[in-house]
């Protein structure tokens, strides 16, 4: 007896020690050096980036399942072809046609085999199922199509016809400086309508949205609620077959969590790193960041009392210490917004001064709207790091102290899942929240619209409620012109009109931050819109 | 054995039912309407509200809704959870098997590491081997979890890169979940890459089974120094040192079966404990097991899943306590027959 136990013990040493030496072995590295893991700071809602217009969803799925007609040059912007290899626009600007690419294939999934390359029925399918009201797929996930409700696309789209297998022309009601660059934005995907009648006729229509089948470099393989999503390489890339055969976005919503990630060598790319000084230390790490086109505001529930009197939420834009948010939260990688258009937009206004900082105004103000002896509200604050608020928590602490000052008792309300957070936000439950925008395309006009008009008000992407009919009339003529200096003109109308009504107080626009290993190669980030992976390598 | 049996299983059956009428009751304590509360249906239309009402007897007296949810209960039926609108059933067998394995494993570890030590504390009573391993014991209970996880991943993961710092395994390997205990499904898949991805996931659980054996282990160390003193003070030991039999052959044949028994019975009672250390190392490890989504569950507000989770891991501590009895009757023929043992 005496003897076994020893033996055993002595067996059981031996055997650890062998088993731990034999970690690195060549078959793992291959599969490594294969693989990006990609550490992200959220679940994406959906797998369809046409019914929701969250980054974190877009970052998922735009880019890397999925392609447009059309692309932004990842340097200047341009629009640029992807499956439309050429358009045409006539010259009254209400009809533009479309010339697809003949060998783009669809993923062939364990729930899908495509029998046939792409062609204008999937173009004109993936448009319907957004504009037609009375389309069989309209309703299928509720039947929000923020961005392109937003962007009033039903309104202005009065037809889109198949004129041969590989054309496609979409007729306007008037002629929009938009509608290109909407056609190329992140949401404006196309999708498989052989895959759409296969589950038509299985009547499973709902998992379009949560099985997805697109032209993409990455189709998708698996997806294990907010833990993982596991992305293959998609063997008939039109561009060409990725060199990464395996991309899995690991779901990380702590930015310590990401940060301990890369560190331990678990991410090989983490989104919105924390400790920027910490992994500029590293030699094998590389911090990138890009000038995004983003704003990070507070934003008022317009609906509900105080905040339905104009005066109120005017003397709270007096009362915030912009440039304290700026220094504490952004660590000075942002600049201080002074309307809700980066500096790097044409349609930016240089006249638009900085508000101005001074508890004196906002006290007179509050006594004038009868709140002297000031009020309590709540605040609420985004569960999650995004490049527009890095830190909601801290900066609503902030903004609590600085209105304490006017007599304003704050609450802040956080601690809510991200899913959880938005749904509540888009139900009006709240009194103020602290939120953003990323552009999803480079026009102006992405700014306003989803923003702030009544139609996103009722969409939900409006989460401050407000709806100002001369504020929607500017934008809307904004849009019916291709001349910039008049465009220009109307937008500056419509960002003093914001100033003066403050439905939101803007605070700054950012950079987007992202930090990765130095094995990995390519360009991810973008000026405008999600992550991309195409082209992405790992040594 | 029987009467044991039946009295282990009364006890059983007791417990579950207060549970069930705590758990019943909070759903009346939570903010929100009640129904809502229990079946987790955030978005039901009122033609599927009034269906539900009716599902849940809600048109009868409280006692006969107890009942109704009680019948829910035992049809695996707990509602949806209100985060993920998934039911409660499927949201636990997913998660509940990584809290099994992590569990077990630091069980078996603490039991494998403290109990022989404290056995060797007790043969060097009040000798230098014995006060440093009382001292190491105190200090390692003493040591709150959460601290020594976030040390561990910071010494381990962060400055010497040797092991991962969160998860089960590695995202790069893809294991078909058959039995949700990672380590067997690994053994079972046909994956290219099999071995690889044992020894990631077995990478992978050191560092949480340590933080978790830990405390558990100490309290074994100091339960088998006092079973193992109790022993070797026993006539049966002084009658075997009498006979001239060596210290190695008390100790091994006689002495340490003995003691083993009696820290066997205080297994059961560190098993709970064990488990709430386990919750907070799987929020730490980012473990997907079911403490972890527990915790998270406190954090959205889920009250189904609160009900749902707090019924499915007591129950699991009271099976896994009821184990141990067993175990420890199959061991000890004192405890089964305890009339008609000399006490």
């Amino acid at each position: 007896m005496a003897y076994s136990t020893q033996t055993f013990y002595n067996f059981f040493a031996l055997s650890l020690l062998a088993f731990l030496a034999g970690c690195d072995t060549n078959e793992t590295l291959s599969l490594s050096k294969e693989s990006i893991i990609y550490c992200s700071e959220g679940s994406p809602e959906s797998f369809n980036p046409q019914t929701v217009s969250s980054g974190t969803t877009i970052d998922a799925t735009s880019n890397q399942l999925y392609n447009r007609l059309l692309e932004f040059d990842p340097t200047d912007n341009t629009i640029i072809p992807a499956i439309a290899k050429s358009w045409h626009v006539t010259r009254d600007g209400k009809m533009i046609t479309f010339y697809l690419r003949k060998d783009v294939q669809f993923h062939q999934t364990r729930y899908f085999t495509p029998t046939r390359a792409l062609n204008a029925d999937d173009v004109i399918f993936s448009f319907s199922r957004m504009l037609d009201v009375n389309h069989e797929y309209h309703p299928v996930s509720g039947g929000k199509y923020p961005f392109f409700q937003n962007a009033q696309l039903a309104e202005l789209i009065s037809s889109v016809e198949k004129i041969n297998e590989h054309t496609v022309r979409f007729q306007l009601t008037r002629p929009d400086s938009s509608f290109l660059a909407n056609i190329g934005s992140d949401s404006a995907v196309i999708l498989s309508k052989e895959y759409a009648d296969q589950l038509l006729q299985l009547n499973t229509m709902q998992e379009i949205d949560m099985l997805p089948v697109g032209t993409g470099p990455f189709k998708f393989k698996w997806y294990s609620s907010s833990s993982f999503i596991r992305y293959e390489a998609h063997e008939n890339y039109w561009r060409g077959k990725s060199k990464i055969k395996q991309l899995v976005f690991d779901i990380t919503p702590r930015d310590t969590g990401r940060l301990t990630k890369l560190l331990a060598g678990e991410c090989d790319i983490i989104a919105y790193p924390i400790a920027h000084e910490k992994i500029k230390q590293h030699d094998n790490l590389i911090l990138e960041s890009v000038t995004a086109f983003n704003v990070g505001y507070l934003g008022f529930n317009t609906a509900k009392p105080p905040f339905n009197n104009p005066l109120v939420r005017k003397a709270l834009s007096y009362a915030i210490n912009k440039q304290a948010i700026l220094d504490a939260v952004y660590t000075g990688q942002a600049e201080i917004a002074n309307g809700i258009i980066p500096n790097s937009s044409w349609a930016y206004d240089e006249t638009i001064s900085s508000q101005e900082y001074s508890i004196n105004k906002a006290q007179e103000l509050l006594s004038e709207a009868g709140y002297s002896d000031g009020f309590s509200m709540d605040l609420w604050a985004m569960p999650v790091q995004r490049s527009y608020n890095p830190d909601a928590v801290t900066m609503a602490k902030l903004i609590q102290a600085d209105l304490q000052k006017i007599g304003i008792e704050v609450d802040i309300v956080s601690g809510y899942e991200w899913s959880t957070f938005l749904r509540k936000i888009t139900d009006g439950e709240h009194q103020s929240v602290l939120l953003g925008w990323s552009a999803d395309h480079p026009d102006p006009d992405n700014f306003f619209s989803p923003m702030l008009s009544c139609s996103s008000a009722i969409t939900g992407s409006n989460r401050t409620f407000w709806c100002n009919e001369k504020f929607d009339r500017l934008i809307k003529r904004a849009l019916q012109t291709n001349s910039i200096n008049k465009r220009k003109v109307l937008y500056s109308k419509a960002l003093a009109l914001i100033n003066e009504e403050v439905p939101l107080i803007p605070i700054a626009h950012s950079k987007r931050f992202q930090a990765r290993s130095n094995n990995i190669n390519g360009k991810l980030l973008r000026a405008i819109g999600g992550i991309d992976f195409n082209g992405v390598t790992k040594n | 054995m029987l009467i044991f049996t039946l009295r282990r299983l009364s006890l059983f059956i007791f417990t579950i039912l207060l549970l069930t009428l705590l758990s019943f009751s909070l759903s009346f304590l939570f903010p929100g309407d009640q129904l809502i509360n229990l079946t987790g249906q955030l978005n039901a239309s009122p033609e599927q509200l009034a269906i539900l009402a009716n599902d849940y007897n809600q048109q009868f007296g409280l006692l006969s809704q107890y009942f109704s949810y009680l019948n829910h209960l035992f049809h695996g039926e707990m509602g949806y959870s209100m985060n993920s609108q998934l039911p409660i059933a499927t949201e636990v067998l997913n998660r509940l098997p990584a809290t099994i394995e992590l569990t077990c494993v630091a069980l078996l570890v603490a039991m494998f590491f403290g109990i022989p030590i404290g056995f060797c504390a007790a043969i060097y009573h009040r000798k230098l081997p014995d006060n440093l391993i009382l001292t190491v014991a105190m200090l390692g209970y003493s040591i709150p979890v959460f601290w020594l996880g976030i040390l561990a991943i910071l010494v381990f993961s962060i400055q010497l890169g040797w092991l991962p710092s969160a998860g089960q395994i590695s995202l790069l390997f893809e294991i078909e979940p058959v039995t949700g205990l990672q380590l067997i499904d690994i053994l079972l898949s046909d994956n290219e890459y099999k071995w690889q991805a044992f020894q990631d996931a077995t990478r992978h659980l050191i560092l949480p089974v340590i933080v978790v054996a830990l405390a558990p282990a100490t309290i074994f160390m100091r339960l088998a120094r006092t079973a193992m003193l109790e022993v070797l003070d026993t006539h049966y030991i002084k009658a075997a040192k009498a006979k001239g039999l060596t210290f190695s052959q008390i100790i091994y044949r006689h002495a340490m079966r003995n003691a083993f028994i009696k820290v066997i019975r205080d297994v059961g009672l560190q098993f709970a404990n064990l488990i709430t250390i386990a919750m907070v190392t799987e929020v730490i490890f980012s473990w997907p097991g079911i403490g972890r989504w527990l915790i998270e569950s406190i954090y959205q507000r889920d009250y189904t899943a609160i009900q749902g989770g707090l019924i499915v891991l007591s129950t699991f501590i009271f099976i896994v306590h009821i184990i141990i009895d067993f175990v420890y009757a199959a061991l000890n023929p004192l405890a089964r027959e305890p009339h008609h043992g000399a006490r």
